[in-house]
């Protein structure tokens, strides 16, 4: 019993981890105003290119990095559309998300051509910190990624309550007319808050890619990033709640793994989809009191 | 010298008809890039992506074949998004629709095509109606955002697909994936021999003439309109909000259920997870090109299905990913989006 919850948090803990990260980054962008429905392409594209960054230069943190890099550009792409232009942010989120999947599809299938073996890359090794420990071992026996988004938690929180930046990043979601009245540039402010959501995702991708699989797969990302979309409801727009939000959802997902092993006679798509079924009824009972950044959806125009 | 300025006044008419046409030059002028970069030619892949498909018959008939389904959800998205009621759930809605249609298809096998093929149609609504209900109805007695819930049942009605098909609905001889195979009266008839192409099209031309008339010619489509225009102004002028925007989120929601009806019985006689290739997505695609009007979503399922079989004819032409048309298509949209904004903008000589 001890060994299996220790298992079971562990696997938690690795399933959490991209969402952590998109869903951090999801909340730059809805607290600056933006609903980057981009999220779910995002994640895609950096799945895409950490694993083709680190097959072709044989440095898993050069993945990292381009997949870093890509997700700003993602962010780019979304602020051009729903900052400066202005348009609809629910068809030009999935407008990204569409263009993002469909450049990854492409670009792999450039670079790679079409493999009968699947390409891969020798992922990351989990780094134990309390090797000694019994119980501690096995928990903290994860990849850096993992640990750099515990971590990311109180440096996001820090960033959003605590600095300047911060305060303006929460009036420009707020109110995008007084920010602008105070001398603050909007467009610019919203921009910023998209390239540092889109480089937060696309990280989440490469993690799934460049750490937990070795190669990247057409199915690599499968729906987490419309995951991210409720986990950041759910989490009130808090960094620390979506902490607790995204290990709950790692929590549903390995518990299901492992019950399968067990020989359970139990359809094992329901429990896959108990987390989504969870999360409408979340929405309907705490989206009424949810605080949205009251600009959400809302473009800005300067007349 | 003559010098202009831009103006914030509604662009000229003429220009309407013009976006679509330079979206569509500029779309292509961005690709470009991307066709350079698998090593051809763009020319001669503009020439494989549009001027090919149209040049054999068979291949002219099999664009209308990949346009069918996206008029359905091209149509159910433009419904629902001309009421103000974001609709994401039309991937979804299709597979709910595609599920009655597969019970039906296998269960009646001593029904004949007249009895069968109207009942799959009308099941088929229902259950994409049925459907879209949970999120229709948190959005108009609740205020739930439909964005995030539409988005989270298409997820859901995968696994549901998923335990069927690998429970109750598991092919008993090969133990593949499957439905039942659907008994011959319960498939759509062939509208040309020796083509795929089914009755679900003349269905689809149907729904798009049915809608143009709700939303262009009918009491409620006004109302639809008005509560896509402004929520608050459709409410201040007496009209019931709510009601409005859940009736045409489930009339949406059943459209898109024909979809599915469609791709079934007209094209795989069987349930599979992936009868659908993002047809609900590409849906919001059509209706953004198509300006949220049922005659131009029409015509830009026409040019999708196009490009999706341009696409297939430039793999195999010139070995450039058959991807490219997802690329095209999705380049299409964002382009389309901006462009629409200069609708908004008039030249005016100074």
């Amino acid at each position: 019993m001890g060994d299996f919850l220790v298992d079971l948090i562990a696997a938690t803990l690795r399933i959490a981890t991209p969402l952590i990260f998109a869903t951090l980054g999801e909340l730059f962008c809805e607290r600056a105003g933006i609903l980057n429905l981009g999220v779910e392409g995002t994640m895609f594209f950096g799945a895409f290119s950490g694993f083709t960054a680190a097959s072709l230069t044989g440095s898993l943190w050069m993945g990292i990095l381009c997949a870093f890099i890509g997700g700003m550009i993602s962010g780019l792409i979304m602020s051009l559309f729903s900052v400066r232009l202005g348009v609809n942010q629910h068809v030009s989120g999935l407008g990204v998300t569409l263009l993002m999947t469909a450049l990854s599809l492409f670009g792999f299938r450039v670079i790679f051509g079409e493999n009968r073996i699947l390409p891969s890359i020798q992922p990351f090794q989990q780094l134990s910190i309390f090797s000694g420990s019994r119980v501690l071992g096995p928990i903290f026996s994860q990849y850096t990624l993992t640990y750099i988004a515990l971590a990311l938690i109180p440096i996001v929180w820090w960033v959003v309550f605590r600095t300047n930046f911060g305060l303006n990043l929460r009036s420009v979601g707020d109110n995008p007319e007084a920010t602008d009245a105070a001398g603050i540039n909007v467009y610019r402010l919203r921009t910023i808050a998209l390239v540092i959501g889109g480089a937060l995702m696309s990280v989440g991708g490469a993690y799934l890619s460049v750490a937990q699989l070795g190669s990247f797969t057409f199915g690599i990302v499968a729906g987490r990033g419309w995951v991210c979309i409720a986990l950041i409801i759910f989490a009130n727009w808090h960094p620390v709640r979506v902490l607790w939000g995204a290990l709950l959802f790692g929590g549903v997902q390995a518990l299901q793994s492992r019950l399968q092993l067990t020989g359970l006679k139990l359809p094992y798509e329901l429990f896959l989809a108990l987390p989504y079924i969870v999360t409408i009824i979340a929405l309907t009972i705490a989206g009424r009191n949810a605080s949205y950044p009251a600009a959400l959806l809302k473009p800005y125009k300067r007349e | 010298m003559i010098k202009f300025r831009l103006e914030r006044s509604p662009a000229p008419v003429w220009t309407k008809a013009l976006i679509p046409v330079v979206a569509v030059l500029v779309t292509f002028a961005i690709t470009s890039i991307f066709i350079l970069l698998a090593g051809a030619n763009p020319f001669a892949a503009y020439y494989n992506f549009i001027i090919v498909p149209l040049s054999t018959k068979f291949s002219a008939l099999e664009v209308l074949v990949k346009a069918t389904p996206l008029i359905f959800t091209g149509i159910a998205v433009t419904f629902a998004f001309a009421a103000g009621y974001y609709n994401i759930g039309a991937e979804g809605q299709l597979y709910a629709g595609a599920v009655a249609a597969a019970w039906v298809g296998a269960t009646f096998t001593t029904l004949p095509s007249i009895v069968v093929i109207p009942m799959m149609l009308v099941l088929g609504f229902l259950s994409g109606m049925l459907w879209a209900l949970i999120p229709a109805l948190l959005k108009a007695r609740l205020k739930v955002d439909e964005v995030v819930t539409t988005l989270l049942m298409n997820s859901i009605i995968m696994y549901f697909i998923s335990a069927l098909l690998n429970g109750p609905w598991r092919d008993p001889e090969t133990g593949w994936p499957k439905s039942p195979e659907f008994f011959e009266a319960a498939r759509f008839m062939q509208l040309i021999p020796k083509s795929r192409l089914h009755i679900g099209f003349i269905i689809a031309l149907v729904v798009v003439v049915v809608v143009y008339i709700i939303i262009k010619r009918t009491p409620f489509g006004l109302q639809m309109r008005a509560v896509g225009a402004s929520k608050a102004g459709a409410q201040f002028a007496g009209i019931n909000v709510n009601r409005t925007m859940l009736i045409a989120a489930l009339v949406s929601g059943g459209i898109a259920g024909l979809a599915g009806v469609s791709e079934i019985a007209g094209i795989h006689y069987h349930l599979i997870s992936e009868l659908s290739g993002g047809y609900g997505y590409t849906g919001i695609i059509v209706a953004t090109l198509g300006g949220l009007n049922p005659i131009g979503a029409t015509i830009a399922a026409l040019f999708i299905g196009l490009i999706n079989t341009g696409a297939q004819t430039v793999s195999r032409v010139l070995g450039v990913p058959i991807y490219l048309g997802n690329v095209v298509q999705s380049t299409l949209l964002l382009v389309t989006l901006g462009m629409l904004l200069l609708q908004n903008y008039r030249i005016k000589r100074i």
